[in-house]
Protein backbone atom coordinates (compact mmCIF):
# COMPACT_ATOMS: atom_id res chain seq x y z
CA UNK A 1 0.00 0.00 0.00
CA UNK A 2 1.31 3.42 -0.94
CA UNK A 3 0.16 6.69 1.13
CA UNK A 4 -1.78 9.06 -1.14
CA UNK A 5 0.31 11.46 -2.94
CA UNK A 6 1.51 14.56 -1.19
CA UNK A 7 3.72 17.69 -1.36
CA UNK A 8 6.78 16.95 1.18
CA UNK A 9 8.41 19.83 3.10
CA UNK A 10 11.61 19.13 5.84
CA UNK A 11 11.82 22.57 7.65
CA UNK A 12 14.63 23.24 9.92
CA UNK A 13 13.48 25.35 12.13
CA UNK A 14 9.46 25.52 13.84
CA UNK A 15 9.26 28.73 12.94
CA UNK A 16 9.68 27.31 9.41
CA UNK A 17 7.42 24.60 10.07
CA UNK A 18 4.49 26.78 11.45
CA UNK A 19 4.83 28.75 8.60
CA UNK A 20 3.72 25.95 6.57
CA UNK A 21 1.44 24.65 8.62
CA UNK A 22 -0.31 28.63 8.63
CA UNK A 23 0.33 29.19 4.72
CA UNK A 24 -1.24 25.42 4.01
CA UNK A 25 -4.09 25.53 6.94
CA UNK A 26 -6.11 22.61 7.09
CA UNK A 27 -4.54 20.80 4.20
CA UNK A 28 -0.77 20.38 5.97
CA UNK A 29 -0.27 17.57 8.61
CA UNK A 30 2.70 17.38 10.89
CA UNK A 31 4.87 14.39 10.24
CA UNK A 32 6.53 13.31 13.29
CA UNK A 33 7.08 9.85 13.86
CA UNK A 34 4.91 8.81 11.61
CA UNK A 35 3.90 5.75 13.44
CA UNK A 36 0.24 6.23 12.97
CA UNK A 37 0.14 9.27 10.35
CA UNK A 38 1.50 6.85 7.73
CA UNK A 39 -0.57 3.55 8.33
CA UNK A 40 -3.75 6.15 8.77
CA UNK A 41 -2.78 7.96 5.24
CA UNK A 42 -2.22 3.97 3.50
CA UNK A 43 -5.92 3.34 4.90
CA UNK A 44 -6.95 6.61 3.16
CA UNK A 45 -8.26 7.51 6.67
CA UNK A 46 -6.25 10.57 6.57
CA UNK A 47 -5.17 12.33 3.40
CA UNK A 48 -3.31 15.48 3.67
CA UNK A 49 -2.16 17.49 0.81
CA UNK A 50 1.22 18.43 2.45
CA UNK A 51 3.21 17.06 4.88
CA UNK A 52 5.69 18.75 7.13
CA UNK A 53 8.45 16.38 8.27
CA UNK A 54 9.67 17.85 11.69
CA UNK A 55 12.13 15.28 11.93
CA UNK A 56 15.22 17.51 11.12
CA UNK A 57 14.09 20.56 13.37
CA UNK A 58 18.11 21.03 15.55
CA UNK A 59 17.25 20.86 19.48
CA UNK A 60 13.47 18.97 19.51
CA UNK A 61 14.72 15.62 21.10
CA UNK A 62 15.35 16.15 25.05
CA UNK A 63 14.62 14.94 28.08
CA UNK A 64 16.09 17.54 30.75
CA UNK A 65 14.87 18.69 34.38
CA UNK A 66 15.23 22.13 35.28
CA UNK A 67 13.87 23.32 38.95
CA UNK A 68 9.94 23.20 37.74
CA UNK A 69 10.23 20.44 35.05
CA UNK A 70 10.83 18.01 33.09
CA UNK A 71 11.17 18.96 29.87
CA UNK A 72 10.28 16.60 27.03
CA UNK A 73 10.88 18.18 23.63
CA UNK A 74 8.24 17.26 20.86
CA UNK A 75 10.56 14.60 18.45
CA UNK A 76 11.68 12.70 21.43
CA UNK A 77 11.38 8.96 20.89
CA UNK A 78 9.10 7.22 22.96
CA UNK A 79 11.64 4.47 23.60
CA UNK A 80 13.51 7.34 25.28
CA UNK A 81 11.28 7.83 28.13
CA UNK A 82 11.92 4.19 29.74
CA UNK A 83 15.38 4.45 28.88
CA UNK A 84 16.04 8.29 30.81
CA UNK A 85 17.08 8.10 34.21
CA UNK A 86 15.88 11.13 35.60
CA UNK A 87 12.58 9.65 34.06
CA UNK A 88 12.99 6.44 35.93
CA UNK A 89 14.23 7.51 38.89
CA UNK A 90 11.49 10.02 39.26
CA UNK A 91 8.68 9.73 36.95
CA UNK A 92 7.79 6.37 37.02
CA UNK A 93 5.10 6.88 35.47
CA UNK A 94 6.36 8.08 32.56
CA UNK A 95 8.88 5.12 32.13
CA UNK A 96 5.90 2.65 32.79
CA UNK A 97 4.32 3.74 29.84
CA UNK A 98 7.18 4.34 27.77
CA UNK A 99 7.38 0.53 28.06
CA UNK A 100 3.82 -0.15 26.92
CA UNK A 101 3.08 1.82 24.08
CA UNK A 102 2.81 0.05 20.99
CA UNK A 103 6.27 -2.51 20.40
CA UNK A 104 9.75 -1.63 20.81
CA UNK A 105 10.01 -1.01 17.25
CA UNK A 106 7.70 1.29 16.62
CA UNK A 107 8.99 3.19 19.85
CA UNK A 108 11.69 4.07 18.32
CA UNK A 109 10.40 6.26 15.67
CA UNK A 110 7.08 6.97 17.55
CA UNK A 111 7.50 10.78 19.44
CA UNK A 112 6.17 11.75 22.84
CA UNK A 113 4.91 15.17 20.93
CA UNK A 114 3.02 12.61 18.46
CA UNK A 115 1.92 10.66 21.24
CA UNK A 116 0.39 13.06 22.87
CA UNK A 117 -0.69 15.63 20.51
CA UNK A 118 -2.27 13.09 17.84
CA UNK A 119 -5.59 13.17 20.48
CA UNK A 120 -6.41 9.26 20.08
CA UNK A 121 -8.08 8.04 23.41
CA UNK A 122 -5.91 4.82 22.88
CA UNK A 123 -2.18 6.93 23.01
CA UNK A 124 -0.64 6.15 26.64
CA UNK A 125 0.66 9.33 27.42
CA UNK A 126 -2.00 11.65 27.64
CA UNK A 127 -3.51 9.94 31.00
CA UNK A 128 -0.48 9.93 32.60
CA UNK A 129 0.21 13.82 31.61
CA UNK A 130 -3.48 14.36 32.51
CA UNK A 131 -2.36 12.07 36.37
CA UNK A 132 0.96 14.30 36.28
CA UNK A 133 -0.47 17.81 35.72
CA UNK A 134 1.44 18.37 32.80
CA UNK A 135 1.15 21.56 30.45
CA UNK A 136 2.30 21.55 26.82
CA UNK A 137 3.88 24.47 24.50
CA UNK A 138 2.42 25.15 21.39
CA UNK A 139 4.30 27.37 18.77
CA UNK A 140 1.64 29.07 16.19
CA UNK A 141 2.22 31.72 13.93
CA UNK A 142 1.23 34.40 16.75
CA UNK A 143 3.37 32.81 19.16
CA UNK A 144 4.00 30.68 21.59
CA UNK A 145 0.65 29.59 24.12
CA UNK A 146 0.83 26.90 27.47
CA UNK A 147 -2.09 25.17 27.55
CA UNK A 148 -2.74 22.59 30.60
CA UNK A 149 -3.30 18.92 29.77
CA UNK A 150 -6.56 18.90 31.18
CA UNK A 151 -8.99 20.70 29.15
CA UNK A 152 -6.78 20.13 25.82
CA UNK A 153 -8.76 17.01 25.08
CA UNK A 154 -11.81 17.91 23.00
CA UNK A 155 -12.69 14.52 21.35
CA UNK A 156 -11.49 12.15 19.06
CA UNK A 157 -8.58 13.47 17.09
CA UNK A 158 -9.37 16.68 18.02
CA UNK A 159 -6.89 18.89 20.95
CA UNK A 160 -6.44 22.71 21.77
CA UNK A 161 -3.88 22.38 19.23
CA UNK A 162 -4.71 24.68 16.36
CA UNK A 163 -4.03 23.19 12.61
CA UNK A 164 -1.42 26.15 12.50
CA UNK A 165 -0.12 25.43 15.22
CA UNK A 166 2.59 22.89 16.49
CA UNK A 167 3.30 21.21 20.12
CA UNK A 168 7.28 21.66 20.73
CA UNK A 169 7.77 21.12 24.71
CA UNK A 170 6.01 18.70 26.90
CA UNK A 171 6.15 19.75 30.25
CA UNK A 172 5.58 17.38 33.90
CA UNK A 173 5.67 19.56 37.12
CA UNK A 174 9.34 18.17 39.13
CA UNK A 175 7.40 15.99 41.54
CA UNK A 176 8.01 17.08 45.21
CA UNK A 177 8.62 14.84 48.96
CA UNK A 178 6.56 11.59 48.91
CA UNK A 179 5.11 11.84 44.93
CA UNK A 180 4.68 8.27 43.36
CA UNK A 181 3.28 7.74 40.60
CA UNK A 182 2.41 4.76 38.02
CA UNK A 183 1.04 3.66 34.71
CA UNK A 184 -0.89 0.47 34.04
CA UNK A 185 -2.16 -1.19 30.57
CA UNK A 186 -4.30 -3.92 30.41
CA UNK A 187 -4.22 -5.23 26.46
CA UNK A 188 -4.55 -8.33 24.45
CA UNK A 189 -1.45 -8.31 23.11
CA UNK A 190 1.55 -5.95 22.64
CA UNK A 191 1.33 -3.45 20.09
CA UNK A 192 -2.40 -3.38 20.83
CA UNK A 193 -4.04 -0.27 22.69
CA UNK A 194 -4.39 -0.56 25.83
CA UNK A 195 -8.33 -2.05 26.88
CA UNK A 196 -7.68 0.37 30.18
CA UNK A 197 -4.68 2.12 30.87
CA UNK A 198 -4.76 4.04 33.90
CA UNK A 199 -2.21 6.59 35.01
CA UNK A 200 -2.41 6.96 38.81
CA UNK A 201 -0.19 10.30 40.63
CA UNK A 202 -0.38 10.14 44.72
CA UNK A 203 1.71 12.82 47.17
CA UNK A 204 1.85 11.36 50.44
CA UNK A 205 2.32 13.04 53.96
CA UNK A 206 5.05 11.11 56.26
CA UNK A 207 1.94 9.70 58.16
CA UNK A 208 0.64 7.99 55.24
CA UNK A 209 -2.14 10.27 54.65
CA UNK A 210 -3.00 11.40 50.90
CA UNK A 211 -2.32 15.23 50.39
CA UNK A 212 -3.75 14.95 46.42
CA UNK A 213 -3.91 12.64 43.79
CA UNK A 214 -4.63 12.74 39.87
CA UNK A 215 -6.13 9.57 38.24
CA UNK A 216 -6.02 9.36 34.24
CA UNK A 217 -7.84 7.35 32.04
CA UNK A 218 -6.53 5.77 28.74
CA UNK A 219 -9.18 4.31 25.49
CA UNK A 220 -12.57 4.14 27.88
CA UNK A 221 -14.13 7.59 26.54
CA UNK A 222 -13.83 9.45 23.12
CA UNK A 223 -10.51 10.73 24.47
CA UNK A 224 -8.39 10.33 27.57
CA UNK A 225 -9.94 10.93 30.82
CA UNK A 226 -8.90 12.87 33.57
CA UNK A 227 -11.11 11.40 36.46
CA UNK A 228 -11.49 14.56 38.77
CA UNK A 229 -14.00 12.86 41.43
CA UNK A 230 -11.43 10.25 41.91
CA UNK A 231 -8.76 12.39 42.55
CA UNK A 232 -10.39 14.92 44.20
CA UNK A 233 -12.15 12.17 46.83
CA UNK A 234 -8.58 11.07 47.55
CA UNK A 235 -7.05 14.37 49.00
CA UNK A 236 -7.16 14.40 52.79
CA UNK A 237 -7.72 10.34 52.91
CA UNK A 238 -5.32 7.95 54.62
CA UNK A 239 -4.73 5.08 53.03
CA UNK A 240 -6.20 1.89 53.16
CA UNK A 241 -7.53 -0.51 50.68
CA UNK A 242 -11.16 0.84 51.45
CA UNK A 243 -9.90 4.01 50.44
CA UNK A 244 -8.75 3.11 47.27
CA UNK A 245 -11.97 1.02 46.15
CA UNK A 246 -14.25 3.82 47.00
CA UNK A 247 -11.90 5.90 44.15
CA UNK A 248 -11.63 3.14 41.97
CA UNK A 249 -15.33 3.42 41.68
CA UNK A 250 -15.35 6.85 41.01
CA UNK A 251 -13.00 6.61 38.38
CA UNK A 252 -14.98 3.83 36.69
CA UNK A 253 -17.96 5.99 36.52
CA UNK A 254 -15.99 8.80 34.74
CA UNK A 255 -15.16 6.18 31.93
CA UNK A 256 -17.33 6.24 29.08
CA UNK A 257 -16.08 3.30 26.92
CA UNK A 258 -17.42 1.91 23.81
CA UNK A 259 -18.04 -1.81 23.12
CA UNK A 260 -15.42 -3.49 20.71
CA UNK A 261 -13.04 -6.42 20.18
CA UNK A 262 -11.46 -5.65 23.49
CA UNK A 263 -14.45 -6.23 25.49
CA UNK A 264 -18.18 -4.43 25.93
CA UNK A 265 -18.98 -1.57 28.33
CA UNK A 266 -19.59 -3.46 31.11
CA UNK A 267 -16.41 -5.14 31.10
CA UNK A 268 -14.80 -2.48 30.09
CA UNK A 269 -15.69 -0.44 33.33
CA UNK A 270 -15.29 -3.10 35.81
CA UNK A 271 -11.80 -3.15 33.97
CA UNK A 272 -11.09 0.38 34.95
CA UNK A 273 -12.21 -0.21 38.72
CA UNK A 274 -9.63 -2.77 39.19
CA UNK A 275 -7.21 -1.40 37.45
CA UNK A 276 -7.37 1.81 39.04
CA UNK A 277 -7.33 0.47 42.42
CA UNK A 278 -3.53 -1.79 41.16
CA UNK A 279 -2.50 1.50 40.04
CA UNK A 280 -3.44 3.51 42.93
CA UNK A 281 -1.43 0.78 45.15
CA UNK A 282 1.43 0.63 43.16
CA UNK A 283 1.77 4.52 43.04
CA UNK A 284 1.46 4.68 46.76
CA UNK A 285 4.42 1.99 47.62
CA UNK A 286 6.34 3.86 45.06
CA UNK A 287 5.32 7.19 47.21
CA UNK A 288 6.42 5.13 50.37
CA UNK A 289 9.75 4.27 49.16
CA UNK A 290 9.32 0.92 47.13
CA UNK A 291 9.55 0.14 43.56
CA UNK B 1 4.74 9.54 -24.57
CA UNK B 2 3.37 9.00 -20.44
CA UNK B 3 6.48 8.28 -19.93
CA UNK B 4 7.89 11.79 -21.18
CA UNK B 5 4.99 13.20 -19.42
CA UNK B 6 6.22 11.67 -15.92
CA UNK B 7 10.09 12.57 -16.33
CA UNK B 8 8.51 16.34 -17.18
CA UNK B 9 6.88 16.30 -13.65
CA UNK B 10 9.18 14.70 -12.17
CA UNK B 11 12.06 17.95 -12.99
CA UNK B 12 9.56 19.75 -11.73
CA UNK B 13 10.35 20.82 -8.30
CA UNK B 14 7.05 20.01 -7.22
CA UNK B 15 7.87 18.81 -3.34
CA UNK B 16 6.16 15.36 -4.72
CA UNK B 17 9.30 13.67 -5.02
CA UNK B 18 12.71 14.72 -3.91
CA UNK B 19 16.58 13.18 -5.01
CA UNK B 20 18.08 11.44 -1.66
CA UNK B 21 21.33 9.85 -0.93
CA UNK B 22 21.34 7.00 1.49
CA UNK B 23 24.08 4.46 2.07
CA UNK B 24 22.41 0.86 1.60
CA UNK B 25 24.42 -2.13 3.07
CA UNK B 26 27.44 -0.17 2.76
CA UNK B 27 26.77 1.46 -0.86
CA UNK B 28 26.41 4.77 -1.61
CA UNK B 29 22.83 5.57 -3.66
CA UNK B 30 21.37 8.16 -5.12
CA UNK B 31 18.05 8.18 -6.18
CA UNK B 32 15.00 10.17 -7.01
CA UNK B 33 11.84 8.76 -5.41
CA UNK B 34 8.20 10.29 -4.98
CA UNK B 35 7.75 11.62 -1.93
CA UNK B 36 5.08 8.95 -1.04
CA UNK B 37 7.27 6.34 -1.91
CA UNK B 38 8.06 3.83 1.91
CA UNK B 39 11.36 2.57 2.44
CA UNK B 40 10.19 -0.69 1.97
CA UNK B 41 8.90 -0.07 -1.52
CA UNK B 42 12.56 1.69 -2.07
CA UNK B 43 14.61 -0.95 -1.09
CA UNK B 44 12.36 -3.73 -2.40
CA UNK B 45 11.68 -2.11 -6.02
CA UNK B 46 13.78 0.09 -6.76
CA UNK B 47 16.94 -1.30 -5.37
CA UNK B 48 15.77 -4.70 -5.87
CA UNK B 49 16.62 -5.97 -2.62
CA UNK B 50 13.54 -8.56 -1.66
CA UNK B 51 14.92 -9.63 1.56
CA UNK B 52 12.91 -7.24 3.34
CA UNK B 53 8.93 -8.12 3.98
CA UNK B 54 6.10 -6.57 3.86
CA UNK B 55 3.45 -8.32 6.25
CA UNK B 56 0.77 -6.71 7.43
CA UNK B 57 1.46 -3.08 5.56
CA UNK B 58 0.51 -1.26 9.36
CA UNK B 59 3.46 -1.16 11.46
CA UNK B 60 2.29 -4.04 13.56
CA UNK B 61 4.40 -7.43 12.46
CA UNK B 62 7.49 -6.14 11.79
CA UNK B 63 8.67 -8.44 8.94
CA UNK B 64 9.64 -5.44 7.18
CA UNK B 65 12.02 -4.42 9.99
CA UNK B 66 15.50 -2.89 8.80
CA UNK B 67 18.04 -0.89 10.86
CA UNK B 68 18.55 3.60 9.89
CA UNK B 69 21.72 4.27 11.46
CA UNK B 70 21.61 1.74 13.84
CA UNK B 71 18.13 1.57 15.10
CA UNK B 72 15.27 -0.89 13.78
CA UNK B 73 12.74 0.37 11.95
CA UNK B 74 9.38 -0.74 10.59
CA UNK B 75 10.47 0.43 7.07
CA UNK B 76 6.04 0.37 5.32
CA UNK B 77 6.24 3.41 7.93
CA UNK B 78 8.90 5.38 7.28
CA UNK B 79 8.95 7.46 4.06
CA UNK B 80 12.05 6.81 1.29
CA UNK B 81 12.62 10.57 1.86
CA UNK B 82 13.26 10.85 5.33
CA UNK B 83 16.30 8.19 5.16
CA UNK B 84 18.18 10.61 3.18
CA UNK B 85 21.71 11.21 4.46
CA UNK B 86 21.45 7.84 6.48
CA UNK B 87 22.58 4.41 6.45
CA UNK B 88 20.38 1.66 6.02
CA UNK B 89 20.99 -2.34 7.13
CA UNK B 90 19.18 -4.69 5.65
CA UNK B 91 19.46 -8.47 5.73
CA UNK B 92 21.35 -8.31 2.40
CA UNK B 93 23.79 -6.41 4.37
CA UNK B 94 24.48 -9.11 7.33
CA UNK B 95 26.97 -11.31 5.05
CA UNK B 96 29.92 -10.68 5.09
CA UNK B 97 32.99 -11.48 2.56
CA UNK B 98 30.90 -14.80 2.02
CA UNK B 99 30.51 -15.43 5.85
CA UNK B 100 27.18 -15.66 7.78
CA UNK B 101 26.61 -13.20 10.38
CA UNK B 102 26.22 -14.63 13.89
CA UNK B 103 22.75 -14.09 14.08
CA UNK B 104 22.51 -15.49 10.63
CA UNK B 105 24.37 -18.92 11.91
CA UNK B 106 22.19 -18.93 14.98
CA UNK B 107 18.60 -18.57 12.93
CA UNK B 108 20.18 -21.90 10.80
CA UNK B 109 21.49 -23.99 13.76
CA UNK B 110 18.84 -23.44 16.47
CA UNK B 111 16.07 -23.75 13.51
CA UNK B 112 15.41 -20.20 14.23
CA UNK B 113 12.11 -20.32 11.42
CA UNK B 114 9.80 -22.45 9.66
CA UNK B 115 8.12 -20.65 6.87
CA UNK B 116 11.13 -17.15 7.05
CA UNK B 117 8.66 -14.62 6.48
CA UNK B 118 9.35 -12.95 9.61
CA UNK B 119 13.02 -13.85 9.24
CA UNK B 120 14.83 -11.12 7.98
CA UNK B 121 12.83 -8.69 10.41
CA UNK B 122 13.23 -10.80 13.07
CA UNK B 123 17.09 -10.94 12.46
CA UNK B 124 17.86 -7.18 11.98
CA UNK B 125 15.76 -6.70 15.31
CA UNK B 126 18.44 -9.18 16.72
CA UNK B 127 21.25 -7.70 15.69
CA UNK B 128 20.09 -4.38 17.00
CA UNK B 129 19.42 -5.92 20.23
CA UNK B 130 23.02 -7.64 20.39
CA UNK B 131 24.67 -4.57 19.56
CA UNK B 132 22.75 -3.03 22.48
CA UNK B 133 23.09 -6.02 24.98
CA UNK B 134 25.81 -8.65 24.05
CA UNK B 135 24.04 -10.76 26.82
CA UNK B 136 20.86 -10.63 26.97
CA UNK B 137 18.33 -12.56 29.35
CA UNK B 138 15.37 -14.69 27.78
CA UNK B 139 13.14 -12.24 29.16
CA UNK B 140 14.97 -9.33 27.70
CA UNK B 141 15.16 -11.38 24.23
CA UNK B 142 11.28 -11.68 24.33
CA UNK B 143 10.59 -8.29 25.05
CA UNK B 144 13.40 -7.05 22.61
CA UNK B 145 11.52 -9.17 19.04
CA UNK B 146 7.81 -8.36 20.85
CA UNK B 147 7.54 -6.19 17.73
CA UNK B 148 8.13 -9.07 15.25
CA UNK B 149 5.52 -11.65 15.00
CA UNK B 150 6.27 -15.41 13.75
CA UNK B 151 3.37 -16.93 13.55
CA UNK B 152 4.76 -20.55 12.54
CA UNK B 153 7.83 -21.00 15.25
CA UNK B 154 6.17 -20.19 19.01
CA UNK B 155 9.20 -17.97 19.18
CA UNK B 156 11.21 -20.82 21.36
CA UNK B 157 13.56 -21.47 18.96
CA UNK B 158 14.44 -17.77 17.93
CA UNK B 159 15.55 -16.77 21.57
CA UNK B 160 17.57 -20.52 21.27
CA UNK B 161 18.65 -18.81 17.83
CA UNK B 162 19.44 -15.25 19.74
CA UNK B 163 20.88 -16.97 22.41
CA UNK B 164 23.20 -18.82 19.95
CA UNK B 165 24.02 -15.82 18.20
CA UNK B 166 25.31 -14.00 21.70
CA UNK B 167 27.48 -17.01 22.65
CA UNK B 168 29.47 -16.81 19.35
CA UNK B 169 29.81 -13.14 19.13
CA UNK B 170 30.84 -13.05 23.15
CA UNK B 171 33.59 -16.00 21.93
CA UNK B 172 34.64 -13.63 18.97
CA UNK B 173 34.60 -9.90 19.63
CA UNK B 174 36.74 -9.19 16.92
CA UNK B 175 35.08 -8.68 13.69
CA UNK B 176 31.41 -8.17 14.70
CA UNK B 177 28.46 -6.14 13.27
Amino acid sequence: MYPPNFEYYVPSTVEEAVGLLDQHQGDAKILAGGQSLIAMMKLRLAQPAILVDINRIPNLAYVREDDKFLRIGATTRTAELSRSTIVQARYPILSDAGREIADPIVRNRGTVGGNVSHGDPGNDLPACLLAMGAEFEIHGPKGIRTLPARGFYQDTFVTSVATNEMMTEIRVPRPGAGTGSAYSKMERKVGDFATVGVGARVVVDSSGKILNAGIGLTNVGPTAIYATAASDFLAGKTDSDAVLAQAAVLARDASAPSPDNRGPVDFKKDMVRIWTRRTLRKALDRAKGGK
Amino acid sequence: MAIDAVEVQSAMPNHRSKTIHVTVNGVPRESHVEARTLLVSYLREHLKLTGTHIGCDTGHCGACTVLVDGTPVKSCMFLAVQSDGSEVRSVEGLETGGKLHPVQEGFHKEHGLQCGYCTPGMMMTSVALLAANPNPTEDEIRRGISGNLCRCTGYVNIVKAIQSAAKEMAAAPKGGP
